[in-house]
């Protein structure tokens, strides 16, 4: 599914809405969860999960081509956790 | 940041009524879920994509009693944030860190 098909999917539950309005609802939805991990804050959604910022420590890395040491500079990543709900109907349970 | 949160940012930015900023916000999450459960990758332009990954069955080890136990094949969800996500994560971090050296 792409975020096009679920603009469409939840359009069509919503008649009293345009096809429009629901873009623009799925952008902030998306936006917010994005800026809040911008300010390293976490977002925890009961049922789905949460996301947070990992941290990775700077490390030394190699050029593969070269073999030329070149080090890595720390970094964040985006990281998502599935909530308990989320991991028990994707796996079967619910 | 929790779910209610995300709806008050819908209704302040989108002007919808409350009731339909939370029942939307609601259908979001659950139709990404639901789409999940029959296995079928989420993929969000901009945001990231969602997968399901199956994973066979290991060797594993109660730490506490160094037991040891099988674990269980079983599918799981992992979310592999875009380029845009992972870049947007960094930089706005970075111009915080400039524009505010002091502020540690």
């Amino acid at each position: 599914m792409t975020k096009a098909e679920l603009i469409d999917r939840i359009s069509e539950k919503k008649p009293g809405l345009t096809r429009k309005q629901v873009e623009v609802v799925v952008n902030t939805v998306l936006d917010s969860i994005k800026f809040a991990l911008a300010k390293e804050d976490k977002v925890e959604i009961r049922g789905f999960g949460s996301f947070r910022i990992r941290h990775r420590r700077a490390k030394e890395g190699r050029n593969p081509k070269t073999g030329e040491t070149v080090s890595v500079p720390p970094k964040k990543v985006p990281f998502f956790k599935a909530g308990k709900e989320m991991r028990e109907m994707v796996d079967g349970k619910i | 940041m929790t779910k209610a949160d995300i709806i008050s940012d819908v209704f302040d930015k989108v002007g919808l009524p409350k009731q339909d900023a939370e029942e939307l916000v609601e259908m979001i999450l659950d139709t990404i879920k639901q789409t999940l459960k029959q296995s079928e990758t989420v993929k969000l332009s901009g945001f990231g994509n969602f997968v399901v990954r199956k994973k066979r069955s290991r060797k594993g080890r109660n730490p506490k009693t160094g037991q040891e136990i099988e674990i269980t094949p079983r599918s799981v969800v992992s979310f592999r944030p875009s380029m845009i996500f992972k870049e947007h994560v960094i930089e706005s971090t970075e111009s915080t860190a400039s524009a505010a050296p002091a502020a540690e």
